[in-house]
């Protein structure tokens, strides 16, 4: 099934868009509201956290061209080192940007 | 207190908390103008009319999976293929609103679900990061979350109007701030050998996922890869 997108019928595309994307928003905490919270859904939240961004962004160094790799690996060197997120960012963005200018 | 509570005063939710975490994000927020730009542009380049744009990114504000229909867009869009594609990729919010999930319990329903409408990863990462420090997250996340949608909308009607502007972000890095930005917070977290096994399970698992299964998969097969270890792995001790 299709719609056209003459008149109207972007905004229904819209819509049926902006409906998925509430439900993926909502999901999450409406099947945990039915899950009693105890230490090993505790541990598997925690876990999860930071398992997500870790997903998230091991295709990207992978994937990525070098100045992404560079720009992901200056990022962790300089959090490490000064442990505030702006001006790892900063060097991050910057060491891509440099890369790309050679 | 028991171990599985959380204490509610990270629950805390006011206009103050709510207005320190809209500006804590605006200057991450200032480069999601530039994402919104680049997306008004290649949609506007895609045929799309820029109002539609516009009201796409006020109603569905979520750039990835907004970027990925834009190959769908004809003078037909298919709806099946469109539900999934946006289904899959904006899947990671399931897990996002599970996790924040232990501090929203104590939100009466309306501001529960209120508050996850703008839930994205850069908010969500920022709140978690303050839950782990035993501070309050809430205000991040729905403050955080106001500041991305007010300048992801901004950013792409710019686009659709002065889009040529930003069409070589990506020679200055601006593609990587996302990337920079949550790979800061995963170093800023919790550390210990139990949390950087479990990351590079779930950094295999999504990598073979991203190989292996179908497209948009890897990030919910490497969340649950990790979270399943962290079951099976019991935590000793609160170590940092």
């Amino acid at each position: 099934m299709s719609v056209e997108t003459l008149g109207w019928g972007p905004l229904l595309i819209v819509t049926i868009m902006a409906v998925v994307t509430l439900a993926t928003r909502w999901g999450g905490v409406f099947v945990m509201s039915f899950v009693p919270i105890g230490q090993r859904v505790r541990q598997f939240i925690a876990a999860m956290s930071g398992s997500v961004l870790v997903a998230l962004l091991a295709p990207l160094a992978m994937q990525g061209d070098g100045g992404a790799r560079l720009a992901l690996a200056t990022t962790a060197g300089v959090m490490l080192v000064l442990k505030k997120p702006l001006p790892a960012i900063a060097a991050g963005i910057l060491a891509a940007a440099a890369f790309r200018q050679l | 207190m028991p171990a599985t509570e959380m204490p509610p005063l990270q629950s805390e939710l006011n206009r103050q908390l709510v207005w320190v975490g809209f500006r804590q994000m605006v200057p991450i927020a200032m480069f999601v103008m530039v994402f919104g730009a680049a997306f008004g542009l290649a949609a506007t380049q895609s045929s799309l009319d820029a109002t539609w744009v516009v009201v796409m990114s006020t109603l569905v504000f979520a750039g990835a999976a907004q970027f990925a229909t834009l190959d769908l867009w004809g003078p037909q869009v298919p709806i099946l293929p469109l539900a999934l594609t946006v289904f899959a990729i904006n899947a990671r919010h399931l897990l996002m609103g599970a996790t924040l999930y232990p501090w929203l319990r104590h939100l009466p329903p309306a501001q529960r679900y209120g508050v996850m409408v703008v839930a994205s990863d850069a908010n969500w990462a920022l709140a978690m990061q303050s839950f782990g420090r035993g501070q309050p997250g809430l205000g991040l996340l729905l403050g955080g979350g106001l500041a991305l949608w007010l300048f992801w909308v901004l950013g792409t009607w710019l686009g659709t109007q002065v889009g040529d502007v930003i069409a070589d972000g990506r020679r200055w890095g601006l593609d990587m701030v996302m990337g920079c930005f949550l790979l800061a917070m995963v170093v800023g977290g919790q550390k210990n050998l139990r949390m950087l096994v479990i990351w590079a399970v779930a950094a295999s698992a999504a990598l073979a996922a991203y190989r292996y299964l179908p497209e948009n998969s890897h990030v919910v097969a490497g969340a649950l890869a990790g979270g399943l270890l962290g079951v099976m792995w019991t935590e000793q001790s609160h170590e940092r």
